[in-house]
């Protein structure tokens, strides 16, 4: 396999929706944002391109990815789709990837979109649940929102997570948020408002949530001679993973925990794993990526993470899966300012219990506060971590606040529903 | 009579051509529903009946009519299944029905005040897995006769089925013990 690089990204602005831009329009939209800001790169130096969308039903169209390849005039070079629920865009990436690991192309274009305000939002939370299974889950009440809230109820009973640890999840995320144009919904919260919004799903209120999504990004990928004669400061794609686990939470097994080099099978003896309170393909996605990357203690080799927070608690669940902290010890790791930005004043007193390195999860506002476009969050996280790597934040958004002083290597990891497909991508300065 | 035609050569006698330039579609008065002219933002209405299978997992929903709760074991490695699946996933060889027992206990819970558009008028509904002894894996239901506040983690909770099969997976529900 051979080093990739990605070279530049674009993504448009997520919001509730985004009427007067069809899925089309808003992938050439981030398209060209891609191609302006990597100048020698042009549409003609593109080989291919793989392109990600998670529903028929919200887009109203079958194969709409061979409607974006001829918009943005790459016919008649190959394409195809991806799609695997939430992970979607992270799978997309991880295509673009092997296209140009393998050689099979020099360049290739990794696109995706998701246009949720079509329909009403709960006719949305019904398409979304058609991603569970249809004999035995969707029709007992089949709502996501309710898949997850059963998750943390699980874990709330195992480790001891509280609702205010959850809470200061969704603060984090919202006020990062602020500095960040391209969100949904910055807000500067408390903890007392995640708590006072209305319910969802006990103990997930609608704060606890991400919010459905219009959007879309672009991340190009390219070999490490093309890298070179673009210029520009290409970051280098270091490590894929991806895991998977059953369909039906009912089905997730109480075995052992898969452990990552800086973990020993004794400090997990009582735990049964991962039941339905962890993400066993995350941490099988992390445990390949780590490994490709050279990675042996997540919490000190990371300098920021972008991770698929859907919901406030499956951050939590997702910092055990990524091995920052031990498995029971997420909802501590909030509660110690591990997570935060070092330079925002998030209006919270961190715990002066265990201290972990800090690392930024999130830095961006997540799905939490940047919206969740299914096919394109994953490809977001992407250029959101390809722009830390840069250092070139500031000139991106505008504002300077979320950059990472001295990012060197970072994580982005992408999440289908109840953890069926998750993946996890190392990138690192060149 | 002659015409050259740009496929090809084709014969016609004058008699035989019977277009007509005054040909017109129906109206109609069906109209459509806009919500927007800029841009234009119109209903679309989608629906589709499936002729769905339930295929393997049939015997499972026929045990639902009859008041039995199937589920499957592993006719090899022994693994047993509360949601019945066909094959084994631990050691892939297929698995035999068996009879759940009807009383077990909450392994997880949770309430819905929102839900898919189809469940919205059913909120709020208690959600919850269940856990039975002997049996590898859970069982997602519905959970009715508590309030939310009064349920918990281990809680003993008893199977009871709809007198009239709708052969769906919420025929059995579950009460408190």
């Amino acid at each position: 396999m051979r080093p990739v690089y990605m070279i530049t990204g674009g993504i448009t602005k997520f919001a509730k929706a985004h009427p007067d831009k069809d899925f089309r329009l808003m992938v050439k939209q981030a398209f060209d944002y891609a191609l302006a800001d990597a100048p020698a790169l042009t549409r003609n130096d593109i080989d291919g391109s793989v392109c990600s969308y998670f529903s028929d039903h919200f887009t109203r169209q079958l194969k709409a990815g061979a409607m974006v390849q001829d918009y943005l005039g790459l016919c008649p070079k190959p394409s195809r789709r991806i799609e695997g629920g939430g992970a979607t865009g992270g799978l997309c990436f991880q295509s673009a990837w092997e296209a140009v690991a393998s050689g099979r192309m020099n360049v290739c274009l990794a696109m995706g979109f998701e246009t949720m305000s079509r329909v009403n939002t709960w006719k949305g939370n019904e398409f979304i649940a058609l991603a569970s299974d249809t004999n035995f889950d969707y029709p007992v009440g089949g709502f996501y929102t309710g898949y997850y809230a059963m998750m943390v109820q699980r874990h709330m009973h195992e480790f001891g997570t509280t609702v205010e640890q959850m809470a200061k999840v969704a603060v984090k995320n919202h006020a990062n948020a602020l500095h960040n144009p391209y969100s949904q919904s910055p807000a500067l919260l408390t903890i007392a408002d995640v708590r006072s919004s209305p319910m969802v799903a006990t103990p997930l209120t609608i704060l606890d949530c991400c919010q459905m999504s219009d959007g879309a990004a672009v991340a190009i990928l390219a070999s490490e001679e093309m890298a070179a004669r673009f210029g520009g400061t290409p970051v280098r794609v270091s490590g894929i993973g991806c895991g998977t686990d059953a369909m039906r939470m009912a089905d997730r097994p109480h075995g052992k925990v898969i452990l990552l080099p800086h973990e020993s099978a004794e400090e997990y003896k009582d735990l049964r794993y991962p039941g339905v309170h962890s993400f066993r393909g995350g941490r099988m996605a992390a445990k390949l990526a780590y490994g490709m990357a050279g990675i042996n203690n997540p919490a000190e080799d990371l300098d920021f993470i972008e991770l698929h927070d859907a919901y406030t608690s499956s951050e939590i669940q997702t910092y055990e899966d990524l091995g920052l902290c031990r498995y029971g010890q997420g909802g501590a790791f909030v509660d110690s300012g591990a997570p935060f930005l070092a330079n925002i004043d998030y209006g919270l007193r961190f715990s002066d219990g265990e201290k972990w390195p800090r690392v930024p999860v999130n830095p961006s506002g997540g799905l939490l506060a940047c919206g969740h476009p299914v096919g394109a969050t994953g490809l977001m996280q992407a250029v959101f971590a390809f722009w830390q790597l840069q250092g070139t934040i500031g000139k991106h958004l505008g504002d300077g606040t979320l950059q990472i002083p001295d990012a060197r290597r970072g994580l982005i990891h992408s999440h289908a529903g109840t953890g069926t497909y998750i993946t996890a991508s190392v990138l690192e300065k060149a | 009579m002659i015409f050259i035609s740009p496929i090809g050569p084709m014969t016609h006698t004058a008699s035989e051509v019977c277009m007509n330039p005054k040909a017109k579609l129906p109206e109609t008065e069906d109209g459509t529903i806009l919500f927007n002219t800029d841009p234009i933002i119109v209903k679309y209405h989608y629906e589709i009946d499936y002729l769905h299978s339930y295929a393997q997992d049939s015997p499972f929903f026929a045990g639902l009519a009859r008041k039995k709760l199937l589920g499957s074991r592993c006719a090899a490695c022994g693994f047993t299944y509360a949601t019945p699946r066909g094959h084994c996933m631990e050691c892939g060889a297929a698995t035999e029905w068996i009879e759940l027992p009807n009383k077990g206990r909450i392994h997880t819970y949770t309430t819905c005040y929102y839900g898919g558009e189809a469940f919205l008028k059913e909120t709020p509904y208690t959600l919850i897995m269940v856990e039975f002894n002997l049996v590898n894996t859970l069982f997602l239901s519905r959970l009715v006769g508590a309030e939310p506040e009064e349920v918990s983690i281990g809680m003993e909770v008893k199977a009871r089925f709809l007198r009239n099969a709708k052969f769906k997976p919420t025929d059995v529900y579950f009460v408190p013990l």
